[in-house]
């Protein structure tokens, strides 16, 4: 028993100790989400919260759903695999609310060019000219129809509403 | 647009109730979704690539990716023949506007678009002290921005550099695969995007996912298949010389 | 884009880890290697280092204090760091870094001090004034018992104590060296050479800082400085030194002989970026002339005025050679791309939060801690009971 008294002070420094990790469980408790561990190591409602995110490209899907018209053109042209947002844009504002939300028409010099400016860079199959000699600075839909772009389709307006 | 009255009076509230299926909750509460259904990865055909930069600045657009940061990039690689060993490699301002002209026909020239590999056993999630990133049952590589610390660990681990700190935010920040996308039944923005094919998403769970059928039916690599991460990034026609 | 030689990913063009993640390793190595030297005397009954026991002691706990300060002044989120203790991921190394640090704190140093010291806090608490009162009362945990009994038993325990701290030291530190030596990304840390290195080199640095403390107050107090003391210390320094050196050089040969795909970029990054921290500081001023110096002292009769300017030539040099060696490995480390095609620059800021002021400050503030310790609970014998260490 003497032993005890004179390591009292010890006993002391390990309460400290054991009243720290109490507290530190309770607050535990508190403060982890609750849904930590879900799934894994994390917070598994962060994946709820990550697709809650909402879009900017509508899709083509959404596209065609209305533009019917522009659908017929394409699917026996060479941009038949082109979707619509990779030359109009982001596009998921107009498809939520297409009265009042009006795409801008891309502008051609810079569009097209970025593609089929060619570059040896570029798959040697690729359909691609060098811009200035090519067609003497007219711009390209005065030859090419964009939703259907092979020289050999009818000159028609490329529809869409304008 | 030419669409008669009659047809606008049909089209308008389909297309509205598609799209309303398409914006529709979260992974677990969207009765469509089921996480456990799907294992995601990319196919990524560098024969196809043109260089463009569209996924580029697709991906900038749908995820409000910061300037001078890069949650996907092009590079545009350079095989001269005196040295096939040591590429040249150029990726300004990551591919966004392109790439300028490049010379020489007989060269030997390629882009490599590059994002997050989605890892099945990534090396970045191992090394998060806190579990702030992490792959998600569906095999997406995803932070939780709310619980990361921004210590910066798990970018030094990434071995294909595809992680950032964002810069407003201080927290990692990579490429989600679109995650809010893909779970609502749409493709990638950067896929979206791509007016040639080059990229496209793939299930590696569903068997009848053209992409998946690809993958078996072709070779296909992973970048730097030695540090064994499980790389989904899958690449057709990928060079030895790429890093 | 400015700063970049050849190609980077996009995304490595800024260095994530700045001065502050190579001053964390550089503060901790000096704890551990404080308390190594403390050891010496508690555990290998080294009685030589006795004079420098309770400074080492006091040295480590200045140190520990201000080790957390880099990391979370580096955090995007610092607020968010108890994270680290509510769900630390067991795959990751830096998720130890909480229990380890509160651990090492808790139950190694401050139990450790507490215990050697008890019988003059007790004393303290009854013979001091006003606010000191009270913080030694509260030192003591309420217990008076300052008995022979009671202070055998606190001699027994502190030595259990100071052996489970040794490889508590070693895992302080070494789990910094394996947060780097673990990743396979990067082939410039990517070893399992990198935690042995840490902690040898950190021995050295910590046994050089509390032998040039103890030079510098003993000097300061006007007091004579016990050469055996300094000569034992100075050869332990010299036998570890010498094996640090060893397992750098063999890193070294093994890397050259090995020629991997990153050895070409990082050999030169080497002869280029670093040449000046890692040939020139590091390896040259930092190690090589330390080792000379040393091995010079141990061979050579020297006067005790040449043996002192040695001990502290060999000691500043060894210090700056280890600040070097952190540098070297974190900003090295973040120099070159991982595509082995190119350089990047690291662009220290002055004032910022991870600037270069807040790194100098950092690196003041445990001396400034160390005094406030040494006037609450003076090292020096002849203010304590305890009988002075034999000269010889």
């Amino acid at each position: 028993m003497s032993t005890f008294k004179d390591a009292g002070h010890l006993f002391r420094f390990a309460g400290l100790f054991v009243l720290a990790f109490l507290v530190f469980l309770v607050v535990r408790h508190f403060v982890v989400p609750k849904s930590f561990g879900q799934y894994g190591h994390y917070r598994g409602a962060s994946m709820g919260e990550i697709a809650a995110r909402p879009v900017q490209f509508a899709g083509h899907e959404a596209c065609e759903a209305c533009h019917t018209d522009v659908v017929e053109k394409k699917k026996n042209g060479k941009h038949a695999q082109v979707n619509c947002e990779a030359c109009h844009g982001a596009l998921a504002k107009h498809a939520d609310d297409p009265s009042t939300v009006k795409p801008t028409l891309p502008d051609t010099a810079v569009l097209c060019a970025r593609c089929h400016t060619a570059s040896a860079a570029k798959p040697k199959g690729f359909p691609q000219v060098v811009p200035a000699e090519h067609s003497n600075g007219l711009p390209c839909e005065s030859c090419h129809q964009p939703h259907s772009p092979g020289m050999d389709a009818p000159k028609a307006d490329a529809g869409g509403t304008k | 647009m030419k669409i008669s009255r009659r047809q606008m009076l049909i089209l308008l509230p389909a297309a509205a109730v598609a799209w309303e299926s398409v914006l529709a909750g979260t992974p677990e509460e969207s009765p469509n979704y089921k996480m456990s259904e799907h294992w995601w990865g990319m196919l990524i055909d560098i024969s196809k690539c043109i260089g463009c930069g569209n996924c580029v600045r697709a991906c900038q657009i749908e995820n409000d990716v910061p300037d001078g940061y890069f949650r996907t990039w092009v590079e545009r690689y350079h095989v001269s023949d005196e040295n096939m060993t040591r590429p040249e490699v150029i990726s300004p301002d990551g591919g966004k506007e392109g790439f300028p002209v490049a010379q020489g026909d007989e060269e030997k020239y390629f882009f490599v678009p590059k994002m997050c590999n989605h890892c099945a056993d990534s090396p970045c999630t191992q090394v998060c002290p806190v579990g702030a990133t992490f792959i998600s049952p569906d095999g997406v590589v995803l932070v939780d921005q709310s619980y990361c610390l921004g210590c910066a660990y798990c970018v030094q681990a990434c071995p294909y550099g595809c992680r950032y700190i964002h810069p407003q935010k201080e927290v990692a920040d990579k490429c989600t695969l679109c995650y809010h996308r893909i779970t609502k039944g749409l493709t990638t923005a950067c896929c979206e995007a791509c007016p040639t094919g080059a990229r496209q998403l793939a299930d590696l769970k569903d068997p009848k996912d053209p992409i998946h059928e690809f993958l078996k039916t072709h070779s296909v690599q992973v970048l730097k298949p030695q540090m064994a991460t499980g790389s989904k990034a899958f690449y057709n026609d990928l060079d030895g010389s790429v890093r | 884009m400015s700063g970049v030689e050849g190609y980077m990913y996009p995304n490595e063009i800024t260095l994530y880890w700045s001065v502050l993640i190579v001053l964390y390793p550089y503060i901790t190595g000096l704890v551990a290697g404080a308390f190594i030297l403390a050891s010496l005397e508690r555990v290998f009954r080294v009685e030589a280092v006795a004079p420098t026991y309770r400074l080492a002691l006091l040295t480590a706990l200045a140190f520990l204090l201000v080790a957390p300060l880099p990391l979370v002044l580096h955090l995007g989120h610092p607020f968010r760091s108890p994270e680290m203790y509510f769900t630390p991921h067991s795959t990751s190394a830096m998720a130890m870094f909480g229990y380890v640090y509160l651990w090492y704190l808790m139950a190694v140093l401050v139990l450790e001090i507490w215990l050697d010291y008890r019988r003059e806090i007790v004393l303290l608490s009854q013979s001091s004034k006003g606010l000191l009162r009270l913080v030694y009362r509260v030192m003591t945990l309420g217990s008076s018992n300052i008995s022979e009994r009671s202070l055998a038993i606190d001699d027994r325990v502190g030595w259990i104590v100071t052996l489970v701290g040794i490889p508590s030291a070693f895992l302080l530190h070494g789990y910094v060296g394996f947060i780097f030596g673990s990743i396979k990304a990067n082939p410039w840390w990517s070893s399992p050479l990198m935690p042995v290195v840490f902690i040898f080199s950190a021995m050295v640095s910590g046994i050089a800082g509390v032998m040039l403390l103890y030079m510098a107050l003993t000097r300061l107090r006007k007091q004579t400085i016990d050469m055996h003391c300094v000569d034992t210390i100075a050869m332990y320094m010299f036998y570890i030194f010498i094996i640090d050196f060893s397992l750098e050089m063999l890193d070294l040969i093994h890397r050259i002989y090995e020629a991997d795909e990153s050895f070409r970029s990082l050999d030169f990054m080497v002869h280029t970026k670093l040449y000046f921290s890692q040939i020139v500081v590091q390896i040259l001023l930092g190690t090589v002339t330390p080792l000379i110096l040393l091995f010079l002292t141990q061979v050579v009769k020297f006067p005790e005025m040449v043996r002192k300017r040695i001990y502290v030539t060999s000691g500043c040099l060894a210090l700056i050679g280890i600040f070097a060696m952190r540098w070297n490995v974190v900003i090295g480390g973040q120099l070159f791309s991982k595509s082995f095609l190119g350089y990047t620059t690291y662009k220290m800021s002055l004032v910022t939060r991870e600037g270069l002021l807040v790194a100098i400050a950092l690196t003041l503030l445990p001396l400034f801690f160390l005094w406030v310790l040494v006037k609450l609970l003076p090292p020096w014998p002849e203010k304590s009971a305890q009988t002075p260490a034999a000269a010889d």
